[in-house]
């Protein structure tokens, strides 16, 4: 079936068993994303050590299984890296996304499962969430919430 | 009603493939395919009678504005109104609502009044009426009870009585739940307490007769492309003297009567609330509708929808982990459902690769979903062209995504 290619096996047990979920004791850094078009909701909780590198980070919200697998994905992806090492990811899973790039496969972990939503542009905005909230967590200090 | 798989061969979209598999349409809730007739009917006033109306001496204009008032003729007799002067043509219920409520906000009502809305309003018939809290006019609820969507309207009179409601706005036909509200006895109740009332008829309008007459209603919205009609044409009516007494929402061309430099007076309603070059075709179209849907029966239409509707939450009920939202009996051809465990988005991607087209989202109903704890449903909605086998694949093919996403 074609949408075996967008649920592939990771996808599925990232959404089934999301890694990193719920909220973050002490962290310094959050923000949140939603998907207007689908009423998807995702709070990145980030901490980050003196030199500025993500030391921890999870997440919390309610999503489809592509969003929800993406941000487990990017709890994993991310933990360790600085603030631009990030961000830089974060541009190249939008890369990857929108087909201005080819689906690499020196990707970190699982990330590379995310090509599938390639080929279902209605289904980048659900892969892109949590990168939108992590870019904006590491824009500054959490603004207080809405 | 002629058969529906007969119905079906009239609407030329329909009969395309989705993914290998027949389309199976059901997002009738969300907007209407069209018929042939209303297709040609708009073809043919482009081709022979179209002109700007309401301004050209000549032959062809003359012959663009007798189509465009006898559309508002129609649309009149359609509704059960007293007059044609009743019907204001808007680009659907949005913008009907939108006319009112800004209107209204500046003739009908004061600073202090209330209006009164329930929790299961659409976006379009909450979001407008929030706009006047600038204008000092509070917004007041219903509460919705339940999943079923049960509303107690006794609590109209108390809550009328405590702040000073001047208007009941709600709709007919809850988008989500397919709730049935009864209009006439809620309209009768409104007016015993001095209330103004608006009928949100996007669900209703084109899907079961209606009438402004038995309903007793002040004013009511509906969008022509949720009743077969092309998008961008619908309507508003409001009792003539309530009309009259209305303050135009748009302005410029075409509804004034005299323009100087520093002012202007308008004309009569209906012209008074259609600034501009209006959406002639579209009412050419929303006629050949009215027409197409008499023709099938709107009481057969509605008999049908409901009735697939019944036959669709009966049938996916026995799927384990499903929630299925909206009445018990009586309801609209609309079935909104969650699966445990598989998110909406998810469960309508897996079901557009069996052909079947259904909406997932929060479907402009936030705070009502909101209330129940969900983000999102899955809706499958009916009309006249669908069919049983529809309604057994969708059945089959939610059984076959619940069991892809158990593993």
């Amino acid at each position: 079936m074609e949408l075996d290619e967008l649920y592939r096996e990771a996808i599925l047990d990232h959404a089934r068993h999301p890694r990193n979920f719920g909220e973050l004791e002490g962290s310094d850094r959050s923000a949140s994303a939603t998907n207007v078009g689908c009423g998807d909701a995702i709070r990145l909780f980030l901490r980050l050590s003196p030199a500025g590198r993500i030391e921890a980070i999870r997440f919390s919200g309610s999503g489809c299984a592509i969003s929800t697998a993406s941000a487990s994905l990017l709890t994993l992806a991310v933990q360790g890296q600085s603030s631009e090492e990030a961000q830089a990811l974060s541009a190249r899973i939008q890369r990857l996304l929108t087909g201005t790039s080819a689906p690499q496969d020196d990707l970190p972990g699982d990330l590379a499962a995310l090509a599938g939503v390639r080929r279902f542009p209605q289904r980048v905005g659900c892969a892109m969430l949590s990168w939108h909230a992590l870019e904006e967590a590491l824009r500054g200090p959490e603004k207080s919430p809405a | 009603m002629r058969p529906p798989e007969e119905l079906r061969s009239d609407f030329p979209a329909l009969s395309q493939a989705a993914h290998g598999h027949p389309l199976a349409y059901l997002d009738n809730a969300a907007t209407t395919q069209k018929p042939k007739a209303v297709l040609d009917a708009v073809r043919t006033f482009y081709e022979k009678d179209y002109a700007n109306v309401h301004r050209g001496l000549y032959d062809l204009s003359v012959r663009a504005t007798e189509a465009f008032e006898s559309s508002r003729r129609r649309v009149a007799d359609f509704l059960e109104a007293s007059s044609p002067e009743e019907i204001v043509f808007t680009r659907g219920t949005t913008e009907a609502i939108n006319l009112l409520a800004f209107s209204a906000g500046r003739s009908l009502l004061r600073h202090g009044d209330g209006v009164l809305l329930t929790e299961m309003e659409h976006h379009s018939n909450l979001v407008p009426w929030q706009m006047l809290g600038a204008s000092g006019i509070r917004l007041h609820f219903l509460p919705v009870e339940d999943e079923e969507g049960t509303i107690d309207w006794n609590q109209i009179e108390e809550l009328a009585k405590k702040h000073r409601i001047r208007l009941l706005a709600f709709t007919h036909v809850s988008n989500s739940l397919g709730k049935v509200n009864p209009a006439a006895e809620i309209c009768a109740r409104a007016r015993s307490l001095g209330l103004l009332t608006l009928v949100d008829a996007a669900q209703s309008a084109g899907h079961q007769h209606l009438s402004v007459r038995e309903m007793g209603c002040d004013f009511l919205a509906f969008s022509g492309h949720k009743m077969c009609a092309p998008t961008g044409i619908g309507a508003l009516y409001g009792r003539r003297e309530l009309l009259d007494a209305l303050c135009p929402y748009q302005t410029g061309g075409e509804m004034v009567t005299e323009v100087r430099l520093d002012r202007s007076s308008w004309k009569a309603p209906p012209h008074r609330f259609e600034a501009g070059t209006p959406n002639i075709g579209g009412a050419i179209g929303l006629r050949a509708a009215i027409d197409y849907l008499q023709t099938v029966g709107l009481d057969a239409v509605e008999k049908h929808a409901s009735a697939l509707a019944a036959y669709a939450a009966a049938g996916l009920a026995s799927i384990p982990g499903i929630r299925i939202l909206g009445p018990c009996d009586h309801r609209a051809g609309i079935v909104s459902f969650v699966l445990e465990k598989v998110h909406a988005h998810d469960l309508v991607a897996f079901l557009d690769q069996e052909g079947l087209a259904l909406r997932a989202g929060d479907h402009c109903n936030q705070p009502l979903l909101r209330k129940f704890g969900l983000a999102a449903t899955a809706r499958a909605s009916f009309y006249l062209y669908n069919v049983r086998e529809e309604v057994d694949r969708l059945i089959e093919a939610v059984e076959k995504t619940r069991r892809y996403f158990a593993g």
